[in-house]
């Protein structure tokens, strides 16, 4: 079953073609590797998906729902989570207080509930304390709940973007180079841990450049060039595929 | 913190500590009268009136992170309010009890209406457009006496209504208990009364899923929005919070002044309750109370300087006017100097200010 589908869209930056028409769809549970050398409109695949960015052209359909003209905060509310290539944790916040920002779309009380704290409000905020250390005993970094996020090693504070991000409890967790700047320990803990996640239901939409995590992760794997879809499919099919090539290594070589 | 926790874990001692304060807050005018004058109680009352606006402006700046120049607006409109609805001026006269939560209400409004075209402002830009409200605002309080007269311009609005609760006016000495309770002193059990409201509204806003979505919003909007924070509503949200503070505040200025002008309400304004706001912490509310308690009182306590001059040198060497602004600004600098994150910096601006060197890092555990 389809969960997430671009149909053509497109986006300019001035004279700029950042997305050209491209078109994917994601089907529930799997693993979908989005790769491409830099500049090739990941990212900005990313921003217009979650509403950071309008798209020029195109649509897309979560879930079979039209996602039209979405704010960023809607967009999650639909259920669809992600973390940052330049990670952006709340810096001056704890570990644990960024993930319980997350549960702020699936929570409701307003300002008369938090003056007068009743029953409800205190019910929720306990349930919005405990889920948010359960998702941090999730990713592993429990032991670190009360630090402060910007002190947390490079490698935690990704799981941690990943535990706000799945605090909101997202159907799809686009995954911005999650293993940026990770050594080998980590990116092998790293992809252990989105297999569970996937293992619990999320389906994963993933930029890397770590060919090898792509490589055994993915289900499918979609090549973005200049904009363009180049090539999508099974890892080991997309690799052998001659525009893929060419996109990496140039031409002379193909 | 750890102290906090240390006498949550000893109920008596924060108990007692508690009834210390209480009984402490109880007398203080009292006090203040006797052991001072009659004036300082008037000063005390201030100090409060203060606490409410520097609260007010600490939702916006010290929470939201929204750098308001412009906040004596909504501490005029409030005042203006209560000063149009309760005096002769058009001869009509609200009681107090619906004028507090009018003004509240009327300010919000301000604060929506201000707010929004702000929203995709921020630092340097938001606070010279904030700083251009505040301006309006009051050029209209100055203008608006022609062609129909709301204001009444320049003049101020004068013989405003005192605060009154059915025929209990605290504009007159009671006699309680055998106890003579003049109109300072009427009006600080009032103020005090509004003021720890005001506390505790901030208090628990700050410890709640708004609060942390204010935060968040401070330290980075783009992750906040896609975490699911709708920021426009909550940025609305403390602008509407904040401006109400204001307008209560405003509101009681009118009824315990019992006159206003448009001069009460200029920039410096908006900056003096500012630096109050970042002296003593931007973001605590300790550290807030602490900001408005030196920069209302130290002025006041500077006075003293002519005097003490007096009985040093035999005669007063330098104006204790101009000293008492030049040591004021002095103060105010040396702290800024030396505890760049306030008297009583809240934990995040603490940590924000240390930078890396003072916090514990677990870094090379987990890698």
């Amino acid at each position: 079953m389809t969960l997430l589908e671009a149909r053509h869209v497109t986006k300019r930056f001035g004279g700029l073609l950042a997305l050209d028409e491209v078109s994917l769809s994601l089907q529930k549970g799997e693993i979908y590797g989005l790769i491409g050398p830099n500049g090739a409109g990941k990212t900005t695949l990313f921003n217009v998906l979650t509403g950071l960015y309008s798209s020029d052209n195109g649509e897309f359909f979560f879930n079979g729902e039209k996602l039209i003209a979405t704010k960023p905060h809607a967009v999650a509310e639909r259920g669809i989570a992600r973390t940052f290539q330049n990670i952006r944790l709340f810096g001056n916040m704890s570990a644990l207080e960024n993930v319980m920002v997350g549960r702020h779309v699936r929570t409701r009380a307003g300002v008369i509930g938090a003056v007068l704290r009743g029953s409800r409000t205190r019910e929720e905020e306990d349930g919005i304390r405990s889920r948010a250390f359960t998702l941090l005993q999730y990713v592993g970094i429990a032991e670190y709940a009360n630090n402060l996020s910007s002190h947390l090693s490079y490698g935690d504070q990704r799981r941690l973007e990943i535990a706000r991000a799945l605090a909101t409890e997202p159907k799809l967790l686009a995954l911005d180079e999650p293993a940026a700047g990770m050594n080998a320990t980590e990116t092998a803990g790293l992809k252990k841990l989105l297999e569970i996640i996937r293992g619990d239901g999320v389906t994963i939409l993933l930029i890397e450049h770590d060919v090898k995590l792509v490589m055994d992760l993915c289900d499918r794997v979609a090549v973005l060039d200049y904009g363009k879809k180049i090539a999508e499919g099974a890892p080991q099919q997309v690799q052998r595929d001659p525009a893929v090539i060419e996109a990496y290594l140039g031409g002379v070589l193909a | 913190m750890s102290r906090w926790e240390k006498l949550k874990r000893n109920p008596r001692a924060a108990w007692a500590a508690f009834i210390l304060i209480a009984v402490l807050l109880a007398v203080l005018p009292f006090l203040a009268d006797t052991l001072l004058s009659r004036s300082w109680v008037r000063i005390i009352d201030f100090v409060l009136l203060y606490i409410i606006l520097a609260l007010g402006l600490n939702i916006v700046v010290g929470f939201a992170g929204l750098l308001d120049l412009g906040y004596v607006a909504f501490f005029a409109v409030g005042a203006y309010l209560y000063a149009l609805l309760a005096s002769p001026h058009f001869g009509i006269h609200l009681p107090f009890w619906a004028l507090l939560p009018l003004g509240a209400g009327v300010t919000c409004i301000f604060g929506v209406l201000l707010g929004a075209p702000t929203l995709r402002l921020r630092g340097d830009y938001l606070a010279i457009v904030t700083l251009g409200f505040g301006e309006i605002i009051r050029i209209f309080l100055n203008n608006l006496n022609a062609p129909i007269n709301i204001t009444n311009g320049p003049q101020g609005v004068n013989k405003i209504d005192p605060v009154s609760f059915g025929g209990f006016s605290f504009n007159q000495t009671h006699q309680f208990l055998g106890v003579n309770f003049a109109s300072v002193h009427n009006y600080y059990y009032l103020f005090l009364a509004l003021t720890l409201l005001v506390i505790f509204i901030s208090m628990r806003l700050q410890d709640s899923r708004i609060g942390r979505a204010w935060v968040a919003v401070r330290e980075d909007e783009v992750a906040a929005k896609a975490m699911g924070i709708n920021t426009r509503n909550i940025k609305l949200l403390a602008f509407a919070m904040g401006a109400s503070f204001g307008g209560v505040g405003g509101g009681l200025f009118a009824g315990f002044q019992g006159f206003i002008s448009p001069e009460s309400f200029t920039l410096i304004e908006s900056i003096m309750i500012l630096c109050m706001v970042v002296l003593g912490g931007m973001g605590n509310i300790a550290g807030v109370v602490l900001g408005v308690v030196l920069l209302v009182a130290l002025p006041e306590a500077l006075r003293y300087i002519g005097p003490f001059e007096q009985a040093l040198f035999g005669r007063v060497i330098v104006d204790p006017a101009d000293l008492r602004m030049l040591i004021f600004g002095l103060a105010l600098i040396l702290v800024m100097l030396f505890r760049p994150a306030g008297l009583l910096p809240s934990t995040t601006r603490k940590r924000e200010f240390a930078g890396e060197e003072e916090m514990p890092v677990n870094s090379e555990v987990s890698a």
